[in-house]
């Protein structure tokens, strides 16, 4: 019956190998590329160092005692039941629940300290995607935050809907969008990388595809990207794409969306400004191919059922048209 | 008070006894009877019929998520099952089962014949079955909830959850909030009110002490998931505008106001279920519970500071890091209690030598899963570790392995434990052990790697995920326990058929248990106890053989006590510290009339779903009448 003791430490061993590995893999709490991650992954090898120990102290303890009966004759124990429970249930657990309680003032104190000259973006949880405007930048984009590696990033999360909560696991811990309250998250990006987010509360028939992404970069990188974001993209090269933009504009499209710098001023769904440099479509539905976005502008209730964006009738030109057009927009 | 240890004459006695206690035959008896046992039995029954389809719904949902962008459920659909397995586990489930359990137990522990308020119990019992009832019957119109069973405003307020479905879960919970205040309140008086002569509270079967604070609990607690919802249904057909920002309404208070609720829940749920485990452990380590008093001041313990928890599942809303140290510091603190009754059930086994039948398989299955799932809930407690895990699949785990392993796996070994008792034939032992075995390794299976899935950032609630995040293999992995699990459930169930149709028959003390339930015959007479029984010790079947009994006397507060107290159709009534003798309660003849009121609330209810008037008022007419005329006939008597 040590079989079932061996099972449980086998178990935590695999949680605890399980979790190393992942470290290859991209949005695991325990891989950190930002402080904050950092902090609290350091926090949970504390934590599962002293459960690994209570688990397997006090398994070891219900297993002794359910099968030392069977050897021995009955009246053999020794044991005093209240000093054993004084000790075992009060004194022990309350020195590291001691223990646990400085660790989470102090690191719950670092983790909300404001740093002298934070990068301030405001986010916006919106129904089934993310709003990012840099603040005192005229940048506006969607499901995608560049960040510079080395600085405190300080995220205003608002919402005029409903609750959605803001998480990149490898960077922090999450903070919700509450209507009706602001709230903020810091955190520093100690890596060049991207960084997978979700959305961690429900919200609503597409809560699962409601993904965004972090990039951190080096200052340099981050500072040409903010500069060349800030201002309107530049007219379509090709004739195709020229011709998208006025189809684009004509079409129901840029009732919802905006393109800064152009006709197309729409606020219902993402601002498009930037649209091909963006990883997917659909905050996370699907990859951003041509294919894809043909697909999305006609069917978007079958790749992404629910959403706000209605399936679109369009001829085949338009699609190719508006493909290229967005596509170009970078 | 005379007592004497010689049992009356058990035949003569027992026939003319059955035949005043008995039921109405038929379907009028069905409808009418307020047995304690009856209720009880059929409060079980009905859990498990609710815990078979919410675990059904939870093989569909991991057949979904069984691997990457699988097609077996839409969105839309994967929500709502989410929504009614949550909804269906807690309140049509995991509560109401321990209530029944309770029911049918608590008054044979404390030996009387009856609930304070038997009445009052049948119409707990079918104010739960219809809001049951009204719950499921959003399948029907193919609208069943679909806003979470934890329902968060604004999202399930009108202008984003249109249709009807929210509102099963809103009236259906406010609806079945009556039936648990109401039995809450049976349960007090009737434990302080009706113990056998010389049933000190420090001679209480834990479990007894568990079903207080269980009471107690949900009479703090429940008011404020009824005010939740109630609000919520108030916004949503009235248009008020408690839960809407924009009209000066409030999105956090929502949530204070159902954790204020849903945390005391997973204690309202966990005291019990430790009640049982106090029970079963010491039976079958042949030794008294270890720290008697210990645990029951850790029980009244855990009901206080579960009071002052509730912030920690709103550690992510962005609240002043004062506040929430509070919150983390009692989330911390309420382990104590918990270590505590860890340490007696070990001192116990250790003090005793253990058999290992079924229901302590249960419980030692118990002891390890619930040893994992209190050690991270310690974990979530510390706020900044919990940013990270609230609202992955770590909270999943930790949710189960707490509410599944220590809540279930004890509720099955109460059904191993107490099934012979009620039914009056033994379960078998081999099917019993094959089930535990199941059960146990397709828990672990199912559960386990929901951790690592949360630490890989595995959010809650969704409904498909796209491969190359890590999360295909564990998330088979746990699909295929939860199949294990539920064929080992599936297991219990043959066992149960066979042991109805063949079981051994169970003998009144099948396994040498020390409370008073085992006192009487298996499954007991409709009285309970021919004469009451007169305690002198915490266990009195190990302790007081044979178990005297009380004779009646001839003044009001003695008169019930004995055989002719059974003959009049009543119970004594005691009180005081070791619970002297002190009035006859007359205990009521069966009647439909709680079913009547109950009908007629579910008819009102409806009412408020399809809005119309007509309806409603004619429920409010109906259950009026079955007031009105419930009073009146209960003054007659």
């Amino acid at each position: 019956m040590s079989r079932m003791r061996h099972a449980a430490a086998f178990a935590w061993v695999l949680a605890a190998v399980l979790a190393l590995t992942a470290c290859s893999d991209n949005t695991s709490a325990l891989d950190a590329h930002g402080s904050e991650a950092r902090h609290i992954a350091g926090l949970w090898w504390l934590m599962f160092g002293l459960a690994a120990g209570v688990y397997v102290v006090v398994a070891g303890f219900i297993l002794v005692a359910a099968f030392r009966g069977r050897r021995r004759e009955p009246s053999g124990s020794r044991l005093r039941p209240n000093t054993f429970i004084a000790v075992g249930g009060v004194v022990v657990p309350t020195l590291i629940l001691l223990v646990l309680a400085v660790v989470t003032v102090t690191t719950t104190g670092a983790l909300r300290k404001a740093g002298s000259d934070p990068l301030r973006i405001e986010v916006t949880g919106e129904r089934w995607w993310w709003s990012v405007r840099y603040t005192g930048r005229a940048i506006v984009t969607a499901n995608e935050l560049h960040v510079p590696v080395g600085q405190q990033v300080q995220i205003g999360l608002d919402s005029d809907n409903v609750v959605h909560s803001f998480w990149v696991p490898e960077l922090a811990g999450k903070v919700d969008t509450i209507p009706g309250q602001h709230n903020v998250l810091r955190f520093t990006a100690e890596k060049a990388g991207t960084y997978l987010g979700v959305c961690a509360e429900f919200c609503g028939i597409q809560h699962t595809h409601m993904g965004f992404r972090v990039i951190a970069e080096s200052p340099g990188t981050f500072e040409r990207w903010a500069t060349a974001h800030a201002s309107p993209p530049r007219q379509p090269a090709s004739e195709l794409a020229a011709q998208g933009q006025v189809r684009f504009q004509a079409l129901p499209c840029a009732g919802c969306h905006t393109v800064r710098g152009t006709e197309a001023r729409g606020t219902v769904g993402p601002d498009l400004t930037d649209f091909g440099s963006r990883a997917t479509i659909g905050a996370g539905a699907v990859e951003n191919t041509p294919e894809n976005l043909g697909r999305w502008m006609q069917h978007a209730q079958s790749v992404k059922p629910g959403a706000l964006m209605p399936n679109l009738t369009l001829s085949d030109n338009d699609v190719r048209a508006v493909v290229a057009y967005l596509e170009s927009l970078r | 008070m005379a007592t004497t240890d010689v049992r009356p004459e058990p035949l003569e006695a027992r026939e003319e006894l059955e035949e005043i206690w008995e039921d109405d035959p038929g379907v009028p008896g069905f409808f009418s009877t307020v047995d304690h046992k009856r209720i009880g039995k059929r409060y079980i029954y009905t859990c498990f019929i609710f815990f078979f389809v919410g675990g059904l719904i939870a093989l569909v949902m991991r057949a979904q998520l069984a691997g990457p962008e699988n097609t077996v459920l839409s969105a839309q659909a994967y929500n709502s099952l989410f929504t009614v397995h949550g909804t269906t586990m807690i309140f049509l489930f995991n509560t109401p089962v321990l209530a029944g359990f309770a029911n049918y137990l608590l008054p044979m522990m404390i030996g009387t014949r009856d609930m304070a308020f038997p009445r009052l119990n049948a119409f707990s019992y079918w104010i739960f079955l219809f809001a049951g009832v009204f719950f499921y019957s959003s399948f029907l119109i193919g609208s069943p909830p679909d806003g979470g069973w934890f329902a968060y405003t604004p999202l399930t307020t009108k202008p984003f959850s249109p249709g009807v479905n929210m509102e099963f879960w809103g009236l259906g919970v406010a609806f079945v909030g009556i039936s648990t205040t109401v039995g809450a309140v049976n349960f007090i008086v009737t434990t302080f009110k009706l113990r056998a002569p010389g049933m000190s509270l420090n001679r209480l079967p834990i479990f007894v002490w568990s079903m207080l604070v269980f009471s107690f609990m949900v009479i703090f607690a429940v008011p404020a998931v009824t005010l939740a919802a109630g609000l919520l249904e108030l916004d949503r057909l009235f248009g008020t505008a408690f839960f809407a920002p924009g009209a000066g309404g409030s999105t956090l208070l929502y949530q204070h106001l159902f954790w204020f609720w849903g945390h005391p829940e997973v204690y309202i749920l966990f005291v019990p279920a430790t009640g049982m485990i106090s029970a079963i452990i010491p039976v079958f380590a042949r030794r008294p519970l270890a720290g008697y008093l210990w645990v029951a001041a850790s029980l009244v313990a855990i009901g206080f500071m579960s009071f002052g928890v509730w912030v920690h599942h709103m550690f992510a809303t962005g609240m002043p890091a004062l506040a929430l140290s509070f919150f983390a510091a009692v989330s911390l603190l309420i382990a104590i209690p918990s270590g505590v009754q860890f340490f007696a059930w070990i001192a116990t086994m250790w003090q005793g030598r253990v058999r290992f039948s079924t229901p302590m398989l249960f419980a030692l299955g118990f002891l390890l899963v619930f040893l994992l799932g209190g050690i991270t809930g310690v974990m979530v407690a510390v706020l900044p570790f919990d940013w990270q895990a609230t609202d992955s699949y770590f909270i999943v785990a930790h949710l189960h392995y707490v509410l599944n392993g220590a809540v279930v796996f004890p509720i099955f070994a109460a059904l191993y434990f107490w099934l012979p008792k009620i039914t009056g034939r033994m379960l078998g032992e081999r099917l019993g052990r094959a089930s535990f075995w199941t059960m146990f390794i397709g828990f672990n299976l199912a559960f386990f790697p929901m951790h690592i899935l949360g630490f890989l950032g595995m959010p809650r609630r969704v409904y498909t995920y796209s491969s190359g995040l890590g999360w295909d293999s564990l998330n088979l992995l746990v699909s295929v326990g939860a199949f294990a699990f539920a064929f080992g459930v599936l297991l219990t169930l043959i066992n149960f058929a066979v042991s109805m149709r063949r079981g051994a028959l169970a003998p009144d003390n099948p396994w040498g248990a020390d409370t008073l339930e085992w006192a009487t015959s298996s499954p007991p007479p409709d009285f309970n106890f021919e004469a009451v029984p007169v305690v002198a010790s915490r266990h009195p079947l190990w302790d007081q053989q044979p178990l005297p009994v009380a004779v009646s006397g001839d003044d009001d507060a003695t008169r019930a006590l004995g055989v002719p107290g059974a003959r009049e159709h009543t119970t004594p009534v005691t009180g005081g510290l070791r619970a002297a003798p002190e009035a006859t309660m007359h205990i009521p003849e069966p009647t439909v009339l709680p079913c009547i009121l109950a009908a007629g609330l579910a008819v009102f209810v409806t009412g408020l779903l399809v809005q119309a008037v007509v309806v409603g008022v004619a429920g409010l007419v109906l259950g009026g009448l079955g007031l009105v005329w419930w009073a009146w006939r209960t003054g007659e008597q």
